[in-house]
């Protein structure tokens, strides 16, 4: 592994020096941002209590948890409608409850009750939301990208404006499939967003050692397809790119690629650190990293241009903490699937 | 130009009736589209989909890209978005590099979802093989398929078939995978007007009843079993011939009364012995029998173990013939059948 052609082209993107400011949210709708706040707290508060239930061993399914790429899902949702066709993956709890999802059936979900927003048969790694757009999550890498390619194909023939959304990570750029998909959607001019969460990581390697440059929209070039590389810790930055984006799908302008960079606090999976997996993941790492933290941008943000008080937010995240227990403790008095589920779920009823 | 139906009551072959079969899906049902590599060309699927992309339009009969995986995935996609796609597949052997979205995605996505998402998606895959091409373009993989849960698994061998098995496949509300036989493109039939039926009533069926011993296969298989039924026959043999048709979900009950009535059970399969098509036909009767029930010990007639060759003579030896099924199944009956 000598002489690699590494090229970092990320630059400060991918430094957790920079980019740490408060977000300059003045010219903002300040209710709006703050709503906003509340689903990334939302999902920060989510996954903080998934963890515990790891910890705890009430949770044994594999869960990979977000924190500290909340602003990725809340962003791109902000752009999305519920007639929307959104894909996930592995990492998907950010994604299921940006777009609208409960953090009680998410919990359930987890637990493998019957009351979990898969009935229970899912777990983590497979989530459904069609009422709000979501319409599913796998974990083997790369596998909802063509699937949303798929789903933008039904977009184009349905002949409204829906576009299809797939969410997946750096490491999925890396199956071959991935470039498939976006050969096929631009080929076919399909309405699709295909958003890489690049947290410069796979599960354990550093994407040093796995590509010959940080920056993932180099592959949207080659495809021709349209793209923009945003700072995914900083909420504006995300919905602004999401925005131009998305409605260029809206508009038969065919596919996007949007690369928001961020870094997960936690490893892979589970709700550990992780440090020292791999090559590179040291503790000043990630608490370098943790000084870019997208909630704590937004707050400050928010504070400095008087659209709140330290107290009120304070008030803010005590009132979602609150809530997630709630969420908790009602998912953990529910029930497991009926046996017959099993069987019975392997083929659709017979019409 | 290429009439849009055969005219009725008009004898038609195999592949014909597979494009009678996509007529009446595309020009019925508004939510069916074809996807697949070498849809607009004459070369990939024989004559089983000529012009339907003049007919119906290239938006709805979708030529691709070289990329089974992806175009895969998009048919799953658009499946699970209300649509009926069918996926072609003109090699199998190509289609396994699409294995992750037919067996990860399709036939996973009812269930884990809590029967709240499902993806019926037809996958044509296509059986073609012979005529000195080798191991990657011959495969039968139909036992690979035929064991994951969720995912359909049809082969048709008659004519009739694969027109009513396709219309069946597409209409499920299930993945299916539908698998026709370049070889089986020479038969021919007279077939009446379309039935919509629905595929989970369909199964093993008895296509030629016979008292000495049960002969099952399917796709090309049965086909064979009913060649060498016509041989037996002529040597006084009466045999029973049961097409699968329908490997997944697999329904033995149709074999083990058969077996039950000959004693004798001798399963063609045009795929590999190890873990094969033949194997789970064999368990399934012997497991629901009475071992005093069989009159001799079951056989199996497969391909050896070994990749496709591409000399003649390695070839002609690879493949079973009718006249092979036959002498196979005359040494499991008693001594005095055996001479001609």
């Amino acid at each position: 592994m000598g002489d690699r052609a590494w090229q970092s082209e990320l630059g400060g993107l991918a430094d957790p020096t920079q980019y740490t400011a408060p977000l300059a949210v003045a010219a903002s709708d300040g209710t709006r941002l703050l709503g906003q706040l509340r689903s990334m707290l939302v999902i920060r508060h989510t996954e903080d209590q998934i963890g515990r239930l790891v910890v705890d061993g009430l949770a044994r399914t594999p869960c990979h948890l977000g924190i500290g790429q909340e602003a990725v899902a809340v962003g791109v949702a902000a752009r999305l409608r519920p007639t929307d066709r959104v894909f996930g993956n592995h990492r998907s709890h950010s994604h299921f409850l940006a777009l609208g999802g409960s953090p009680s059936s998410l919990i359930a979900e987890v637990l493998g009750k019957a009351v979990g927003t898969s009935r229970g048969m899912g777990g983590s790694m497979h989530l459904f939301g069609r009422d709000f757009g979501f319409h599913g999550s796998v974990p083997i890498v790369g596998a909802t990208i063509p699937i949303a390619v798929g789903a933008g194909l039904a977009a184009k023939l349905d002949g409204g404006d829906s576009i299809a959304v797939a969410f997946f990570g750096d490491g999925a750029t890396e199956e071959g499939v991935f470039h498939e998909s976006m050969n096929l959607a631009v080929v076919y001019g399909l309405p699709v967003l295909f958003v890489c969460e690049n947290n410069l990581f796979s599960s354990h390697l550093d994407i040093e050692y796995r590509q010959p440059s940080d920056r993932i929209g180099r592959y949207a070039e080659a495809h021709r397809v349209r793209s923009l590389t945003v700072d995914g810790n900083d909420l504006l930055a995300v919905e602004a790119a999401a925005e131009e984006l998305v409605g260029a799908a809206r508009s038969g302008a065919g596919p996007a690629l949007l690369e928001a960079v961020a870094y997960r606090f936690r490893g892979h999976v589970g709700p550990n650190e992780d440090i020292d997996v791999g090559v590179h993941r040291r503790m000043e790492d990630v608490q370098a990293w943790k000084r870019r933290c997208p909630i704590r941008r937004l707050q400050d943000g928010l504070v400095a241009a008087g659209i709140a008080t330290a107290t009120g937010l304070a008030a803010l995240d005590r009132e979602v903490a609150a809530e997630v227990a709630e969420a908790v403790v009602l998912a953990r008095r529910a029930g497991y699937p009926e046996p017959s589920a099993l069987l019975d779920l392997v083929y659709a009823r017979p019409r | 130009m290429t009439t849009p139906t055969q005219p009725a009551g008009q004898e038609i072959g195999y592949g014909d009736a597979i494009r009678e079969g996509f007529m009446h899906l595309l020009s019925r049902h508004r939510e069916v589209f074809t996807i697949g590599q070498g849809l607009w060309s004459p070369w990939y699927v024989g004559n089983s989909m000529t012009d339907l992309d003049k007919l119906f339009g290239k938006d709805r009969v979708i030529d691709t890209p070289v990329s089974e995986l992806a175009c895969t995935g998009a048919a799953v996609g658009a499946a699970l978005c209300g649509y009926r796609p069918i996926v072609i597949h003109p090699r199998m052997d190509f289609m396994v590099l699409a294995a992750d979205q037919i067996i990860n995605q399709a036939a996973k996505w009812h269930h884990m979802l809590g029967g709240q998402a499902t993806a019926p998606v037809t996958i044509r895959a296509i059986i073609n093989r012979g005529g000195e091409q080798g191991a990657q373009h011959s495969q039968a993989l139909h036992s690979w398929f035929a064991h994951v849960p969720g995912l359909r698994v049809v082969m048709p061998a008659s004519v009739a078939d694969a027109r009513d098995l396709l219309v069946a496949s597409v209409l499920c509300d299930d993945p299916v995978m539908y698998i026709d036989d370049r070889w089986l493109y020479e038969r021919r039939a007279v077939l009446p007007a379309v039935v919509e039926r629905p595929l989970a009533a369909e199964g093993p069926r008895v296509v030629r009843a016979g008292r000495d011993l049960t002969l099952v296969g399917a796709g090309y298989a049965a086909w064979l079993c009913e060649q060498a039924a016509t041989f037996l026959a002529a040597a006084d043999i009466d045999a029973e011939v049961i097409d699968v048709r329908v490997l997944n979900p697999f329904d033995p009950r149709e074999i083990i009364a058969s077996v039950a009535r000959t004693g004798r059970l001798c399963v063609v399969d045009g795929g590999w012995r190890n873990a094969g098509w033949a194997a789970e036909v064999i368990a399934s009767v012997t497991e629901a029998l009475d071992p005093r029930a069989l009159k001799a010990a079951p056989r199996r007639i497969t391909l050896p173990d070994a990749p496709a060759p591409t000399s003649k003579p390695l070839e002609a030896a690879y493949y079973p013939d009718a006249r092979r099924v036959a002498d196979a199944a005359r040494a499991i009956l008693p001594e005095r059948r055996t001479s001609p």
